[in-house]
């Protein structure tokens, strides 16, 4: 067996796990494995400009590959600037695995320099995290690490490695297990087939029923069972943020997102519906609006892998624990072995219903010549990308734009912190996108506020040649702050207004790239076309857009989903 | 309502912050929580009291079973059980009072652990309605410390909690 110390360990268990790419920053305590990193050239490093792009990065390459998104920091300051990322990844059920440098096993307690208790820090925001104290375990624990992040329901895991656990000096026999045992984890894959089918019964008795889906469904790999599911059904189907993509949005079925800011199709969809079937959906306040007023009438069926997010928020009727693509193959087994199909009658006055609510056209703006409509250049951009972009948002008014008014008819397409919301999520998340498709449209929707909070990692793009767009719609405002001063704090716009603005324009040019700044809406196509046919550059367009524009519909806080302020 | 949780866990560095934090994170109520290694080296077994209706005990269940050093995890309110605790109490005692303690211990079967000429330790064993009763027996008689072990609970029967 051949011997090795633990920093040659540390990257032949990457080799192993088949890692591509880790994100990361150098530091002290991590400087043996910066050195293991240095003598060989399979596994790559990009530098980051802050840790946090790291994590975000790694979260966008998970996202949109749906493979484990990797990160390397130092102790102390590294793992702390990690931890927004890593919390971001587990609001969303991200694999991701991320690797902190600690002080020297001795020194732990000391309050050595740069030391921090990473696994204390992190320990409510991951899904299990590691401390290895010998090298001895290093192996094992990294085999362990990627599998608990990346089965069941999918999460950050944090390993931190102190520095004498990577002595160049210290070689020991290395073997990579070949599997992992654990007693205390095994996630439900199989759903029970007595549930499946109390589920198939209640949902083919349906008449008014809603199809309400999830990320759960994209991180499932499960969009193509979704879509023949739905179909087979015919029956309505909405999208959560973190779901969009899963089924076509082009499709005659989808009704659109829901929530606070979903169609009025949907929300209404939902609020009179008889039977509910959620799939990879956790029923977050962002979608049910007020508890007590949710669904009223509906018995509800719910698949997800996790038991914790059933009858967590919502009691459900028909629960069914497994993986949402095995469960909606029985169920459709089930269904297709017993020839038995919906009442097409109620189905079709239900249709006739949805459609009435769908004539109101709830996502229709006011047009102007005067100032470019956020929502006109998020339509534009799908239009220029041929509707096949990889779409990155930050958080606010933009990110809901992005998601209503860029269609997504595949899944892994449109990348978002929708549990957290953390701002400074989309430019990071872009570079990670393109680093997995260096081939592929990458476009980051941001907003003056949220772009500012990880611009650093402008630098990171042109090191690593990462020709994003970015699509920023300036309104010199915290747009979402505003809106909600706007509704309900009588207008009074606290910290809402975003003084001393840079000159975005020459800030992307002093990073090495191309900077376009567009205020008229006649500009807004050809400036997009031009843009993208800029393959080889990132560009930063930063496009001014109406300062008093909200996004609508709106279901305000504590209020039903029936309950929606319309344009 | 109240409920006593059973769980095994894995016998590691952090296992225990990680239950604490889980309870204190999803605001969950703590009465009280016990822990100490097995039989098994490997496994520690923690008791935790705490109250709540069904859907927040479910919650818990669930939420604790999720935990990856968590290997089991058992209502033990659900089936006939049995529920114990110890207290170390320590009473001022004299004149009158020396012998009214006496009889009280008797009484509630506990043991004068330590005496001197103005205080008694008493240890008193049993469900933890048991040891309240007692400190209401004690009524006027000044305490100067106590402590309570917390709950311990096992199912009755020969079935048992195991990996």
């Amino acid at each position: 067996m051949e011997l090795l110390s633990g920093g040659e360990i540390f990257i032949r268990c990457l080799q192993e796990e088949g890692v591509d790419v880790v994100f990361g920053y150098p530091g002290g305590a991590v400087l043996h494995i910066y050195d293991a990193f240095f003598q060989q050239d399979k596994v790559k490093h990009v530098l980051v400009r802050h840790e946090q792009g790291a994590t975000h990065m790694a979260d966008g390459y998970a996202r949109a590959t749906g493979r484990v998104g990797v990160v390397l920091v130092t102790s102390g300051p590294g793992a702390t600037n990690a931890v927004t990322g890593i919390a971001t990844a587990n609001m969303d059920s991200i694999p991701m695995v991320v690797f902190t440098g600690q002080v020297p096993t001795h020194m732990i307690g000391n309050d050595a320099f740069q030391e921090v208790d990473s696994v204390g820090i992190t320990r409510p925001c991951v899904k299990h995290n590691f401390l290895i104290k010998d090298v001895r375990d290093m192996a094992a624990i990294i085999k362990k690490a990627f599998y608990i992040a990346s089965t069941g329901r999918p999460g950050p895991v944090l390993v931190d490695i102190p520095k004498d656990v990577t002595d160049p000096n210290i070689k020991i026999p290395f073997e990579y297990p070949k599997d992992v045992a654990l007693r205390s984890y095994n996630p439900t894959v199989k759903g029970h087939s007595g549930q499946i089918k109390k589920a198939v019964d209640l949902i083919l008795s349906a008449k008014r029923p809603m199809l309400y889906t999830g990320g759960g469904v994209v991180l499932g790999r499960a969009s193509e069972q979704l879509t023949r599911f739905a179909h087979m059904l015919n029956y309505p189907i909405t999208q959560t943020l973190m779901g969009l993509g899963a089924f076509p949005a082009s499709d005659r079925q989808f009704v659109g997102m829901l929530g606070m800011h979903g169609t009025y199709e949907a929300n209404m969809g939902m609020h009179h519906c008889d039977v509910l079937i959620a799939v990879g959906s956790r029923f977050d306040d962002r979608v049910t609006g007020n508890l007590a007023k949710f669904c009223p009438t509906a018995k509800i069926v719910h698949i997800d892998v996790d038991p914790a997010s059933i009858s967590k928020n919502v009691k459900v009727d028909v629960p069914i624990v497994g993986q949402v693509g095995d469960v909606l193959n029985e169920m459709m087994r089930m269904m297709e072995h017993e020839g038995r199909t919906p009442d097409a009658e109620a189905l079709a006055a239900w249709w006739a219903q949805i459609e009435e609510w769908r004539g109101l056209e709830c996502m229709k703006y006011k047009w102007s010549d005067e100032v470019i409509k956020p929502q006109y250049v998020v339509q534009k951009l799908w239009e220029v990308t041929g509707g096949d972009a990889y779409v990155t948002s930050d958080v606010g008014q933009h990110q809901m734009w992005a998601a209503q008014y860029y269609p997504f008819d595949k899944p892994n397409r449109w990348i978002n912190s929708g549990g957290l919301g953390t701002m400074g999520f989309g430019l990071p998340a872009a570079l990670g996108v393109k680093m997995a498709y260096p081939d592929a449209e990458v476009a980051c929707v941001t907003g003056e506020g949220s772009i500012q909070m990880n611009i650093q990692e402008l630098s990171t793009a042109l090191q690593y040649q990462l020709p994003i767009k970015v699509i920023s719609l300036n309104n010199r405002y915290l747009g979402m702050v505003r809106q909600w001063q706007e509704f309900f704090y009588s207008g009074r716009y606290a910290m809402s207004y975003m003084e001393a603005l840079p000159d975005f324009v020459k800030l992307a040019e002093a990073y090495g790239h191309v900077g376009m700044l567009i205020d008229k809406p006649s500009d807004v196509e050809g400036a997009l076309i031009e843009a993208f046919k800029l393959k080889d550059r990132l560009v930063f367009m930063d496009f001014r857009t109406d300062p008093t524009e909200n996004v609508y519909p709106m279901v305000p806080a504590g209020a039903g989903l029936n309950e929606m302020i319309l344009v | 309502m109240r409920h006593i949780i059973s769980l095994l866990m894995e016998n590691e560095a952090g296992a225990l912050s990680r239950v604490a934090g889980l309870f204190s994170a999803r605001g969950y109520n703590i009465e009280s929580l016990t822990v100490a290694p097995t039989h098994d080296a490997t496994l520690s077994r923690m008791t935790i009291v705490t109250r709540g209706d069904d859907q927040i005990i479910e919650q818990i269940i669930k939420q604790l079973n999720k935990l990856i050093d968590v290997v089991k995890v058992q209502d033990i309110q659900d089936a006939p059980h049995i529920e114990r605790e110890l207290m170390l109490i320590k009473l001022q005692a004299s004149g009158e009072q020396r012998d009214e303690i006496f009889r009280l211990a008797e009484i509630f079967r506990g043991q004068i652990l330590d005496v001197t000429d103005s205080s008694y330790v008493v240890q008193i064993t049993g469900p933890g309605a048991r040891l309240d009763a007692f400190v209401d027996a004690v009524g006027a008689i000044p305490v100067i410390e106590m402590a309570r072990t917390g709950a311990l609970g096992l199912s009755r029967g020969s079935r048992g909690m195991s990996v």
